[in-house]
């Protein structure tokens, strides 16, 4: 017997690098999730992660929220903002998860102090082990709308089209926590989001 | 009633404010820097940084002591620097209601150990109150005031990094807030606050009498609770494991901790009575587990659950499995994907002012003493600047050691110590005084970036600016170096290479004590400067690698250079227009005139 998940809790992980945007991702998400009426709970780490180091940040809803980690093994979707980020959290995706990735590429300079290879194949390996990811070149499309802070309302925009939460609330959220002069732009990028899946 | 997703620090914050704290002081730390940044923000408050934790726990006693209301918050290792305070405000108790709060770090996230400081509550004999997520955050606020209040002594709320920063709901009532006791002003008691002796004698028995009623308090509160299940198996646990174990374990019977010291015995005696098999899922230390296991209980915890970094779900999961009682099979373990374990360690940003001098001093062939700050992110390749970080100020205590010992030794390297302002001014001035006192040889670095970076860019006394972001006099490092009998004392600037690698010279020539102070604001103080941005001339960049040295996240490597001869495969070095802040450092170091302004 495996372990059910009878409170039907969505579990969205959230990855990417220090500066990307992720925590503002992951804010975005549960003040929707709570908006919509669900117990919502969302965690991550600061400090360190600051400075260009890993960043995640878990979201999880459902009636009643108990851990604010998600389990290995348990993610129904991994939405990242760096290709090697989506491989380094993989294995935290339920079998029948999704991948959500922008394939933009940090690679971290302790790969030219010899301290490890960017993972080339970073692709290959998300198709190998994952159905339909979804690959975003959000970052050419962000600038191309005129921000590169838009690859964060893009991303949402795929995610929202996964989860069943309403269009109109996410839509309120994001004009809430954006600057009013780029409130036009954010709902743009976030359909252009939602029209890709 | 309003719903509000917040964090378990803003929660503190919010809880205080509603509670009618009115002071509150604290040295920036992770997890706990939020609280005092959101108190500050409510009205008619004052909040302050205060150069340490002592000073700030000893602001929040005097505070106190007038009956007013009052918040201290840490982080677990600033309650070692205030623990002097602390044991003996537990004799001396206060009128005022004072919440200590301490954010502990289980996992070490941000900090240099991860001690369990709920032994820190027991140590003292003072209430402890442990929230399981915001809500119970906000509650414990004002319950931890009362106690403090009723019982004349502070009360600790101990936090840990995943109740400080995970978000969860709370139930704002704005209306349904608990009368705020009235201040009654200092009042002179002299047995009570003066802890000569023969006073403290005093006071000692008075303490154990409170703890035998907090012994009482704790058996009745509703913060502690029972929650029957399934008897098979009973958890006894707090804080967030609780809400790993709920997740986990959704049949057993639970006794919920919310006040864990002192422990309720009979409660926990009642509850193990009634329970086949007794566990206690607890992170770090068997603080609860060996209490139980002293009462006489057969208990079961550590055997399962490791002692070591932060539980999470798939830990807990992992011990109850190896219990035999996980009511329901683990999927099988998921292997990480190829590739997905390159290191991506935080780094100094690009413009760190640091960087120059952390460059620099790896060139020195020195024995560099590092301190707490963005600094000790110079110990990785390619920097690997300094050889030791302890605590807060000790790089100067340290090299002063050194050197000494090293009188008569083989070994005649050069010893430099390298501590940032906040660091300086939070414990390296009295350190500074003793090289100088005992007639040491150190050569001090202080690498004044004008904030308290590490922890997000808080104010300090250098700064000018108060946390309430008052106007206030600003303490000059030079002034204070010298009034310490260091008399050669200078500034360099850290973006001029040269400069800085002769200061450092110079000051290893130089025989007696000496400070530098490389100044230089902290990049995050700035937006970037689109006319300062660099770029590589591709024509020139021979691919010596030598601007990768600086560990800049701005700098990569890009395409192959065209190959002339059968030499070895280069590649042009580049830089990222879009996170590049101009510091020019990688020009200063580049032997070919390879980086030029990208407007040129």
């Amino acid at each position: 017997m495996t372990r059910e998940n009878t409170k039907k809790t969505v579990n969205v992980l959230v990855v990417g690098t220090g500066g990307q945007g992720v925590i503002t991702a992951s804010e975005i998400l549960s003040d929707v999730a709570m908006r919509s009426g669900f117990d919502a709970k969302k965690s991550e780490i600061h400090g360190m992660s600051q400075r260009g180091g890993v960043v995640t940040s878990h979201v999880r809803y459902s009636e009643n929220v108990a851990s604010p980690i998600i389990m290995e093994g348990e993610a129904d979707i991994l939405l990242s903002f760096e290709l090697s980020e989506t491989l380094r959290w993989l294995h935290f995706l339920r079998p029948s998860g999704r991948v959500i990735t922008s394939l933009q590429k940090i690679i971290p300079p302790a790969v030219y102090a010899g301290m490890g290879s960017y993972p080339e194949e970073a692709q290959t390996v998300i198709k190998q082990r994952i159905t339909d990811p979804i690959f975003v070149d959000a970052l050419p499309m962000a600038e191309e709308l005129g921000n590169p802070r838009l690859v964060n309302t893009i991303l949402l925009g795929i995610a929202s089209a996964m989860l069943d939460l309403p269009v109109d609330t996410w839509e309120a959220v994001i004009v809430e926590r954006v600057p009013p002069k780029f409130t036009e732009l954010n709902l743009v990028a976030f359909d252009r989001g939602r029209d890709i899946t | 009633m309003k719903n509000q997703i917040l964090s378990g620090n803003e929660a503190v914050a919010l809880g205080a404010f509603q509670a009618g704290v009115k002071v509150a002081s604290a040295y920036p730390g992770t997890p706990s820097t939020e609280i005092l940044q959101n108190f500050a923000t409510y009205k008619d408050v004052y909040a302050e940084w205060a150069p340490n934790e002592k000073v700030a726990l000893e602001v929040a006693i005097g505070s106190a002591m007038t009956g007013v209301r009052t918040l201290f918050t840490t982080k677990h290792v600033g309650l070692n620097v205030a623990a002097d305070p602390l044991m003996t405000l537990a004799y001396t108790g206060i009128p005022g209601g004072l919440l200590i709060v301490c954010a502990d770090d289980p996992g070490m996230h941000s900090s240099q150990n991860e001690q369990d400081n709920r032994f820190y509550a027991k140590f003292a004999k003072i209430p402890m109150l442990e929230p399981s997520d915001s809500q119970e955050a906000m509650e414990m606020v004002e319950e931890g005031l009362l106690l403090s209040e009723k019982y004349d002594c502070p009360t600790m709320l101990r936090m840990t990094t995943r109740v400080c920063h995970s978000k969860s709901i709370v139930q704002i009532d704005a209306g349904n807030q608990a009368a705020i006791p009235v201040a009654e002003g200092f009042k002179r008691d002299l047995k009570k606050f003066v802890m000569i002796p023969a006073f403290a004698k005093l006071r000692h028995p008075l303490v154990l009498e409170r703890e035998a009623k907090l012994e009482d308090i704790t058996e009745t509160t509703a913060f502690n609770r029972i929650e029957w299940n399934d008897n098979k198996i009973g958890i006894i646990t707090s804080g967030i494991t609780y809400q790993y174990v709920s997740e986990i374990m959704p049949d057993a019977s639970i006794l919920k901790l919310g006040m864990t010291f002192p422990l309720p015995k009979k409660k926990i005696k009642e509850f193990a009575d009634k329970v086949d098999r007794l566990f206690v899922v607890e992170e770090l230390e068997p603080y609860i587990e060996d209490e139980i296991r002293i009462m006489g209980l057969a208990v079961e915890g550590k055997a399962f659950f490791p002692k070591l970094d932060e539980l999470s779900p798939d830990v807990v999961a992992d011990g109850f499995a190896e219990a035999g009682v996980l009511p329901y099979d683990l999927p099988p373990v998921q292997e990480i994907a190829p590739g997905g374990d390159m290191p991506r360690p935080p780094l100094l940003c690009a413009g760190c002012p640091h960087r120059g001098l952390l460059y620099s001093l790896n060139k020195m062939k020195a024995i560099v003493h590092g301190d707490i700050g963005c600094s000790t992110l110079s110990v990785l390749p390619p920097l690997q600047s300094i050889d030791s970080t302890l605590c807060m100020g000790a790089s100067i205590s340290m090299a002063h050691g050194t050197v000494k010992a090293m009188a008569g030794l083989e070994d005649k390297r050069p010893v430099f110590a390298a501590l940032g302002d906040s660091t300086f001014f939070h414990s390296g001035i009295t350190s500074l005084m003793d090289v100088i006192y005992n007639k040491g040889n150190v050569n001090v670095v202080i690498m004044d970036n004008r904030i308290t970076a590490m922890t997000g860019g808080q104010q300090n006394p250098g700064t000018g600016h108060t946390l309430q972001m008052e106007e206030t006099y600003a303490v000059d490092i030079i002034e204070i170096v010298r009034a310490l009998g260091c008399r050669r004392a200078r500034e360099t600037d850290p973006f001029d290479m040269e400069g800085t690698m002769a200061a450092l010279k110079e000051e290893i020539a130089h025989d007696g004590p000496s400070v530098l102070v490389t100044k230089r604001p902290c990049v995050q103080l700035f937006r970037q400067d689109p006319l300062a941005v660099r770029t590589v001339d591709t024509d020139a960049c021979i691919g010596c690698k030598r601007c990768l040295k600086l560990g800049c996240p701005s700098i990569s490597q890009g395409d192959i250079i065209p190959d002339e001869a059968n030499k070895k495969e280069r590649r042009y070095s580049n830089i990222d227009a879009a996170t590049c802040y101009g510091c020019a450092l990688c020009e200063q170091v580049c032997t070919s005139n390879a980086i030029v302004y990208v407007a040129q």
